[in-house]
C-alpha cells in the first residue's frame, strides 16, 4: 500500500505544471542539503576532540548534555519555520476502500524520512563513537544516550506537526504552554531553578542507567499516537460539510475609494486577505516579526556591522511584501479565468497589487520608528530599506510572479494546506534581502555609512520614478505567460 | 426581429480557427459568423469542443491557427472587446470569499455601474433568486452549486453587455429556475442589440431559446440549423445515432 502512495506522489510531482520551476528549486535545495550535511558531519566529528582540547578536565558528554535542551528548543523553532508535513491529496482517497489509518500512517512515517531527522544523526553518531572509544563510559551507556537523543529529535519532529496542525487553528490553546515555557525561562534566568540543569542531569542519569533511554522512546511513541489521533480526526473534506457555515463579514473598506480606479481591486485584495485563513496569517506574521529588530539591535557585536541592520530593515519593512508578493497572482488563482475574461486591464490589476504592497511597506516602516531608541542610524537604515523595497523589490516580485503557475486554494481548510510554503518560499525571498545588504556593504565599506544609505535609498527613489516603465515590462511578462497561468491554476492538488 | 435593421451585421466572426493539443485537433472551424442580436446555441457531446470554443472566444486559451473577431476586434490581440462582453463559464468565475452582493457590486464596478445601479438591476431578479441569494450573509463558497450558478449568470448580465456567453447555463439548476432562466434569455434576445451564446447538453432547452443551433462533433461543425418546429426532432435523430452514419460519410 505504501508503495502505491509513493508512486502517486511521484506522479503528482512529475506531472504538475510547475514541474520545471520546482525542479530548479529542488536542485538548489540539493546543494543546500549537501552543504548542511557536510557542516553537521564536521561538527559531529570535531565536537569530541575540540571539547576535550579546550576543557580537558570536563567530560565532553556531560558538557553536551548541558546544551541538549537549548538544541532541542532551537530545533523546534527552525522546524516550525521551515519543515512541512508531507502532503498527500486525500480527497480522491476518501471514498476508496483504503483505511484512514493507513493514509495517516503513511504521512507520519514519511515524515520520519525528512532531511531534518537525518542531520542530527550526523552529529550524534560520530560524537557517540568518539565517546565510546575515548572515554571510560561503557558502549551500552553511550548507545542508550544515542537512542535517547535521537528519539527526542524525532519527538521534536512530531511535536512540530502537532504545533502546526493542532495549534495553528487555535492559537489560544497554545498560551498555557507558552506561559509554562516563559515561567521556566524566568526561573532559570533568576537562578532559582534551572531546567537545563535538570534536563542535563536527566541525561547523565540515562548514561548511568542505559535502560532508561526507553523513556524517550515511549515519549516518541505516544507523540506518534497523538499525532495520529489529531490527523484522523481531521480526515474530513472540510468542516463546512458538517454544517459550519461562516457568517459573512461585510466590511467594505470604503476608505480605499481614495485610491481612484484601483479601488475595487484593493478592496477585493483586502477582503481576500481578511477572509481567508491562509493569507490572514501573513498579517499576523508581519506584526510578530516587527520584533525581529530586538534580537539584533541590542547586541554589542553587531554595532560595527550596519550591513546586518540592512538585512533586518529589509525584512521588517518588507515581510508582508515578500510573503504576499511571491504568490501573486496565485492568490487569485481560483477565479483567475474570470479576472482575465472580465473588463479588467492587466495593468490596473498589477498596479493595485503594487499599491497594496507599497502601502504595507509604508505602514511597517512607520511601525518600526520606535527603534529610534537604539540610535538614529537604525531609523535611517530602516527608511532606506523601505524605499528600496518600494522602488526595487516590489517590481522584482511582481515580475517573478509572472512565473507562478501554482494554484493556491484559499478555501481549503487548514488540514494539509501548506501549499507553496516551506523552505522553497524563503529561497525565493533570499535574493530580495541579500542584494541590498551586499550593495550597502560594498558602498559603505569604501565610502562610509552615509554613502551606503544614500545609494540604497537612491536606488529605491529611482525605482519609484521609473515605476511606470517597469510596470510596462511586468505587464508584458504577464501577457506572455497569461495562458500558461490560466492552465496552471486549473490544476488542483499538489 | 433583426429585420428592422438593415442586413444584420456580424458580431462574432471566426476564420480558420483551430486548436490542436499534442497533435490532436480539438476544434476546427473554417468559418462561422454570428450576426448581432442572434441567440446562438451550441450543442455537442462531451469533448465536442464547446468549452474550447468559448475559451478561445474569451482569450483564455490561444488558437493554434486563425482568429476570432468580436465586433471586429481580434480577441487575442486587443483587450478592447472586454467592456461589452460578459460571460459565465463555470464556478471558477466566482470569487468564493465574497457575498453575492459584494460580487455583484464588484462586477458592476468593472462595468461602470455604481452600487445604486446594481441594486436596482438586482430588483428585477428577486423571483429568479427565490429568496436564497440576497441578504443571507453567506459567502459564495457556502452556497449550493445551483445558487452559485444563478449568481454567475445574473452577474454576467450586469451593465448591459452586447455579447453574453453562458456555458451550460441549465446544468445544476432546479426545474423552476430552468424555466425562469429560459424566460430570462428570451427576454434578453428580444432586444436585437444583444448577442447571446449558449451551450447546452439539453436539446429541449436550447431549441426553445435559441434562434440558431450549431452542432459540434469532435471539433467540427456538423450542423447549422435555423430553429423551427422540426429542429428538436432533427437533433434527437442526430444524437441517437440514427442519422449519424450517412451524415458522416457526407462530411468525410
Amino acid at each position: 500500500m505504501f508503495k502505491y502512495f509513493i508512486s502517486l506522489q511521484w506522479k503528482a510531482f512529475v506531472r504538475s505544471s510547475s514541474f520545471g520551476k520546482s525542479l530548479g528549486l529542488k536542485i538548489l535545495m540539493g546543494f543546500l542539503v549537501l552543504y548542511f550535511s557536510v557542516a553537521f558531519l564536521f561538527l559531529g566529528l570535531g565536537l569530541y576532540p575540540l571539547l576535550k582540547e579546550f576543557y580537558p578536565e570536563e567530560e565532553p558528554l556531560h558538557m553536551v548534555n548541558q546544551f541538549l535542551l537549548l538544541w532541542f528548543f532551537l530545533e523546534l523553532v527552525v522546524r516550525f519555520m521551515i519543515q512541512t508535513l508531507p502532503v498527500i491529496s486525500i480527497k480522491p482517497l476518501m471514498a476508496t476502500p483504503i483505511p484512514k489509518r493507513k493514509v495517516v500512517d503513511y504521512v507520519l512515517v514519511k515524515s520520519l524520512f525528512s532531511f531534518f531527522n537525518f542531520l542530527p544523526l550526523l552529529v550524534i553518531l560520530p560524537f557517540g563513537i568518539f565517546t565510546i572509544y575515548k572515554s571510560e563510559f561503557s558502549p551500552w551507556a553511550v548507545l542508550g544516550w544515542m537512542v535517547a537523543v535521537f528519539s527526542l529529535d524525532l519527538c521534536v519532529n512530531y511535536a512540530n506537526f502537532l504545533l502546526k496542525k493542532y495549534f495553528a487553528d487555535n492559537l489560544k490553546a497554545l498560551l498555557p504552554y507558552l506561559g509554562v515555557a516563559l515561567a521556566l525561562w524566568l526561573l532559570e534566568y533568576f537562578g532559582i531553578w534551572s531546567i537545563t540543569e535538570a534536563f542535563a542531569s536527566g541525561f547523565d542519569f540515562i548514561v548511568e542507567n542505559p535502560l532508561f533511554s526507553l523513556i524517550p522512546v515511549f515519549m516518541l511513541l505516544s507523540l506518534y499516537l497523538w499525532n495520529r489521533k489529531v490527523l484522523e480526526s481531521r480526515f474530513y473534506l472540510d468542516e463546512s460539510i458538517r454544517g459550519k457555515v461562516q457568517e459573512a463579514n461585510t466590511r467594505d473598506f470604503n476608505w480605499t475609494r481614495k485610491f481612484g480606479d484601483i479601488a475595487p481591486f484593493l478592496q477585493l485584495d483586502l477582503k481576500m486577505i481578511w477572509r481567508n485563513k491562509r493569507p490572514r496569517t501573513i498579517i499576523f506574521m508581519s506584526v510578530i516579526l516587527l520584533g525581529y529588530g530586538l534580537i539584533f539591535y541590542p547586541q554589542e557585536t553587531y554595532q560595527s556591522m550596519p550591513s546586518i541592520f540592512v538585512f533586518v530593515g529589509i525584512f521588517m519593512t518588507g515581510i508582508f511584501m515578500i510573503n504576499f508578493g511571491q504568490f501573486i497572482p496565485s492568490w487569485d488563482s481560483t477565479y483567475f479565468s474570470m479576472m482575465m475574461a472580465q473588463n479588467i486591464p492587466l495593468k490596473k490589476y498589477l498596479s493595485s497589487k503594487a499599491g497594496l504592497m507599497t502601502f504595507s511597506v509604508v505602514v511597517l516602516a512607520i511601525l518600526t520608528t520606535p527603534y529610534l531608541y537604539f540610535g538614529w542610524k537604525i531609523l535611517v537604515i530602516n527608511f532606506c530599506c523601505a524605499l528600496f523595497n518600494i522602488g526595487v523589490n516590489i517590481p522584482v516580485l511582481l515580475y517573478a510572479g509572472s512565473f507562478n503557475r501554482k494554484r493556491i486554494d484559499l478555501e481549503k481548510s487548514a488540514f494539509m494546506n501548506y501549499q507553496g510554503t516551506g523552505a522553497t518560499q524563503w529561497l525565493v525571498a533570499l535574493p530580495l534581502m541579500i542584494v541590498p545588504v551586499l550593495i550597502f556593504w560594498g558602498v559603505s565599506s569604501f565610502l562610509g555609512f552615509q554613502a551606503g544609505a544614500g545609494v540604497l535609498s537612491g536606488l529605491g527613489v529611482m525605482g519609484i520614478l521609473l515605476r511606470p516603465h517597469l510596470m510596462n515590462l511586468v505587464e508584458q511578462a504577464y501577457v506572455k505567460s497569461k495562458y500558461a497561468m490560466i492552465n496552471g491554476f486549473k490544476q488542483t492538488g499538489e | 426581429m433583426a429585420l428592422n435593421k438593415q442586413e444584420s451585421r456580424s458580431m462574432i466572426t471566426v476564420t480558420n480557427l483551430s486548436k490542436v493539443y499534442n497533435g490532436t485537433t480539438v476544434l476546427d472551424v473554417p468559418h462561422l459568423e454570428i450576426p448581432k442580436g442572434q441567440s446562438f446555441g451550441l450543442v455537442g457531446n462531451n469533448g465536442a469542443g464547446k468549452t474550447t470554443f468559448f475559451s478561445l472566444l474569451l482569450d483564455l486559451i490561444q488558437p493554434t491557427t486563425g482568429s476570432i473577431f468580436n465586433n471586429e476586434i481580434t480577441v487575442s490581440q486587443s483587450e478592447a472587446w472586454k467592456p461589452f462582453t460578459a460571460s459565465f463559464i463555470d464556478e471558477t468565475f466566482l470569487i468564493g470569499y465574497l457575498t453575492p452582493e459584494e460580487y455583484f457590486n464588484f462586477i458592476g464596478e468593472l462595468r461602470g455601474q455604481n452600487k445604486a445601479d446594481v441594486a436596482s438591476f438586482l430588483k428585477g431578479f428577486e423571483d429568479f433568486f427565490n429568496g436564497e441569494i440576497l441578504g443571507r450573509r453567506k459567502y459564495l463558497r457556502d452556497l449550493s452549486k445551483g445558487n452559485q450558478k444563478k449568481v454567475g449568470i445574473v452577474a454576467a448580465l450586469i451593465g448591459n453587455p452586447e455579447v453574453i456567453i453562458l456555458d451550460e447555463p441549465f446544468a445544476n439548476l432546479d426545474p423552476t429556475t430552468q424555466i425562469r432562466l429560459k424566460n430570462l434569455i428570451r427576454e434578453i434576445t428580444e432586444n436585437a442589440e444583444v448577442t447571446v451564446l449558449i451551450s447546452s447538453h439539453d436539446l429541449i432547452h436550447v431549441t426553445e431559446v435559441c434562434q440558431r443551433i450549431v452542432v459540434l462533433d469532435r471539433g467540427e461543425v456538423v450542423k447549422d440549423i435555423k430553429t423551427s418546429e422540426a429542429t428538436l426532432r432533427e437533433l434527437e435523430q442526430f444524437f441517437s445515432g440514427e442519422e449519424v452514419e450517412d451524415e458522416k460519410e457526407n462530411i468525410l
